[in-house]
């Protein structure tokens, strides 16, 4: 099997086929009750809160809490943070229009709310009202302080959508640069080849943020966008051999024995280099703080698939799409050969 | 040429291992001295490594009575002096590090490392602060933009025999000083209509509203008003910086914990060195003497790397720092690429020369071109302005430029020179036995 790589090319395929299918599957469970993705408040807009409340706690009763201090319908994220006693709780926009001194509701006006509300030369919002009241809910019951609140988050939800539009905008850019480049160093199916081949990383890598439940955010896009240049990299040094070898091609070798034998004598450093690669990035893995961790998982994850499909499919689907062209382009002239005989 | 070989490579090692401590310690020649990539002219920690506050504001337009209409783009002007105005009151608080950017769309963004109170701070970048000396009939005498030379906060007793206050000393312009005089001087006649006062009114709201009982022609004044120590301090920052030409609404207010901060870092560079270390251990078991020549130039590639951030004060955030220990592990992907194809022309039988210099030769195009794809990730990832991520693609795209360079120049360099020793044994350029090494099914 690993010697007549084109040959099983669609075996090799099966593998990242399941690991996407089983990310979708994650995805339409969370759907379910939290949305298909984990995404950070910077996406969606909102108010994400990292709060120590130096004690264990119950994440129904936390929930609870919120849904006392806030209007009704709204769908607050309860979750763990990096020790049992680190809430974050992520609470949706309500939207950003300014409160007025009679709108405020009456319950919520403690002293401290009050003070800041008079304090006309600052601009308040509903989410500022809203992050108010659950950060002063939690301080009643939990005897906390200021000092306990690890970080607070906020960005409207026209922001975040702008990021959001921002990135996807640029990652397709880089990419139909990438395919550009290519078309114009290698050939066009070369470049589909391996555009193909980045999509499927880039869809591994989202099967790992809906299998873990990563919180998804802006450095998604930093890790998605250095799994698409390392996995460029490897395709292209296969694609690079594959120029080589074209150019020295003997007539009894065929396309696909000889894209065989270009990813077999690469292989040594598709290897090294990804070992190399993923030594650094694992210990950052390892030795890193929770953010960096989830940053650090999905590109081990992406790094590999990199390689992964660079050496089994970029390049042995493309020798089975030439090949075919090849010999589509042999039985063309065959025929007018034919059709000229007749005459 | 053998010995001359030696000596190079010494003067190599010694400057590499010169550049590394220069880089990471420091120097101090005469007149010139750098403290270090860690040092205090170093790199920057990011906002992430020192903790601080993350404050996005949008331009609107609001009606006479101070309600959003809607959002609006400031023109360039306006976004320029916009940023020196906030740039002024960082610096006047004295938060040097703050990093200021703006959007197409009227956004500006404000990140204040080290800054814990967001509310404060959007307050004092957000107030318009647009300040004016009012007659009692709401007729502008004085405004602050373009009469006042200076405003500074002081503590203290305005009069002999009261209490010490806080209040803010302005200083007048020549001919804001005759306004001023001529104006006090109107107030002080209408005593009968009660209408004997000057209001200092700041962003439609009255500050102070002194009693005036004689004309006043002096090059200054104080105002006083319910001032705490900070609020004077603030509104002479605000004064002192000029009022915003556009009014502004937060449209994001992050607060980033500091906890993170100093563990963050450390434990990063640990990672990087416990890796740079088990890569060249790798190198020399994968290659050999090749593989030692590429741990040289990959000592040379970090010194580099670190004198780069370190000399142009690098925003270094957590994403920066992934970019780096990527792109370590990644400066020797060239080098595999090299070698492995040493290997294979040295299993075609050709001498140890001429396999190392037709390495080098057909592996150029490999080199060049999966690096230029990385460079353009890099390029459209700076252009696209996301703040999180222009300091990863900063790092990752100076990185994979750097390792072209180490890997082409300073690696064949070395490699000539290990050619000049002359050695013969086979093996310590290519292991006998190849287990990755896919050469031999064709061979």
């Amino acid at each position: 099997m690993f010697k007549n790589l084109t040959k099983n090319r669609w075996k090799f395929a099966i593998i990242p086929a399941l690991i996407i299918v089983a990310g979708a599957i994650f995805g339409f469970i969370h759907q379910s009750n939290e949305g298909f993705f984990n995404f950070d408040v910077e996406f969606i807009g909102g108010t994400r809160m990292e709060i120590d409340l130096k004690q264990a706690f119950n994440n129904d009763e936390i929930a609870q809490l919120v849904q006392e201090s806030t209007p009704e319908n709204v769908n607050a994220v309860i979750q763990k943070g990096n020790t049992d006693t680190t809430v974050i709780i992520k609470v949706p926009s309500l939207g950003n229009t300014p409160v007025t001194a009679e709108a405020a509701p009456a319950e919520g006006t403690d002293a401290a709310a009050a003070d800041t509300s008079s304090n006309a030369n600052q601009i308040r919002t509903v989410d500022d009202e809203m992050r108010e009241n659950i950060i002063n809910a939690l301080k009643d019951k939990y005897q906390i302080t200021d000092d306990n609140i690890i970080s607070v988050n906020s960005a409207s939800a026209s922001f975040g959508k702008e990021v959001q539009t921002k990135a996807i905008l640029f990652t397709l850019i880089a990419i139909v640069c990438i395919l550009i480049y290519i078309a114009i160093r290698f050939e066009w199916r070369s470049a589909v080849m391996a555009v193909i081949a980045l999509a499927i990383n880039v869809l591994i890598m989202a099967s790992v943020y809906t299998i873990t439940y990563i919180p998804l955010n802006t450095t998604f896009i930093a890790a998605m966008l250095t799994v698409i240049g390392y996995s460029i990299n490897n395709t292209i040094v296969i694609f690079d051999r594959i120029r080589e070898n074209m150019k020295l091609r003997k007539k009894n070798e065929t396309i696909s024995e000889m894209t065989d034998r270009s990813i077999l004598e690469t292989m040594g450093r598709t290897i090294n280099s990804t070992i190399t690669t993923l030594i650094t990035i694992v210990l950052i893995y390892i030795l890193g703080a929770s953010t960096i961790k989830d940053f650090a998982l999905p590109l081990i994850v992406g790094i590999i698939a990199g390689a992964y499909t660079s050496i089994f499919l970029a390049s042995t689907f493309w020798a089975v799409w030439k090949e075919s062209d090849i010999q589509a382009k042999a039985l063309a002239a065959q025929d007018r050969k034919n059709a000229r005989k007749k005459k | 040429m053998k010995n001359k070989s030696i000596a190079t490579l010494t003067i190599v090692v010694l400057a590499a291992l010169l550049l590394n401590y220069v880089a990471f310690f420091g120097i101090n020649i005469g007149s010139f001295e750098y403290g270090g990539m860690f040092g205090n002219n170093g790199i920057k920690k990011g906002i992430d490594l020192a903790g601080g506050s993350v404050i996005t504001f949008q331009a609107v337009e609001k009606d006479a009575n101070g309600n959003k209409i809607g959002d609006i783009v400031p023109s360039n002007e306006d976004m320029t002096s916009l940023k020196g105005i906030f740039d002024l009151r960082m610096q006047a608080e004295g938060y040097t590090e703050a990093r200021i950017s703006s959007s197409d769309d009227g956004k500006i963004t404000v990140e204040i490392p080290e800054m814990q109170d967001t509310d404060a701070a959007a307050e004092l970048l957000g107030t318009t602060a647009k300040l004016t000396f009012n007659d009692a009939d709401g007729n502008v005498i004085l405004d602050a933009g373009t009469d006042l030379k200076s405003a500074s906060y002081e503590f203290g007793a305005t009069e002999q025999g009261t209490a010490a206050t806080h209040h803010v000393k302005v200083e007048f312009n020549p001919d804001a000083r005759q306004k001023f005089a001529d104006a006090t001087r109107a107030a002080a006649a209408r005593v009968s209509e009660g209408k004997n006062y000057i209001a200092i009114v700041k962003d439609g709201e009255i500050v102070s509203q002194p009693s005036v009982s004689k004309e006043i022609d002096e090059s200054s004044c104080v105002i006083t008003g319910q001032f705490t120590a900070d609020s004077a301090r603030q509104l002479a920052n605000q004064i002192q910086s000029g009022s915003l030409p556009v009014d502004l609404e937060i449209a994001g207010a992050n607060k980033v914990g500091a906890e993170l901060g100093p563990d963050a870092l450390k434990n990063s560079i640990i990672a990087a060195a416990i890796g740079l270390l088990l890569i060249m251990i790798f190198m020399i078991v994968m290659y050999r003497l090749p593989g030692l020549i590429a741990d040289i130039s990959l000592l040379i590639y970090v010194g580099l790397m670190a004198l780069i951030m370190g000399l142009f004060h690098f925003n270094l955030s957590l994403s920066g720092i992934a970019g780096i220990v990527l792109s370590i592990g990644m400066a020797v992907d060239a080098d595999c690429i090299i070698f492995e194809r040493v290997k294979e022309e040295m299993r075609l039988g050709k001498t140890i020369r001429a396999s190392v210099m037709s390495g080098f030769d057909k592996a150029f195009s490999a080199i060049f071109d999966s690096n230029v794809t990385t460079i353009i990730t890099c390029i459209v990832l700076i252009l696209s302005k996301i703040s999180t991520i222009t300091g990863f693609a900063w790092t990752l795209g100076i990185g994979v430029i750097l390792s072209m360079f180490t890997a082409i120049v300073i690696t064949k360099f070395l490699m000539k020179q290990l050619l000049g020793i002359g050695i013969e044994n086979r093996s310590l350029f290519c292991p006998a036995k190849a287990k990755k090494g896919g050469a031999e099914a064709n061979v």
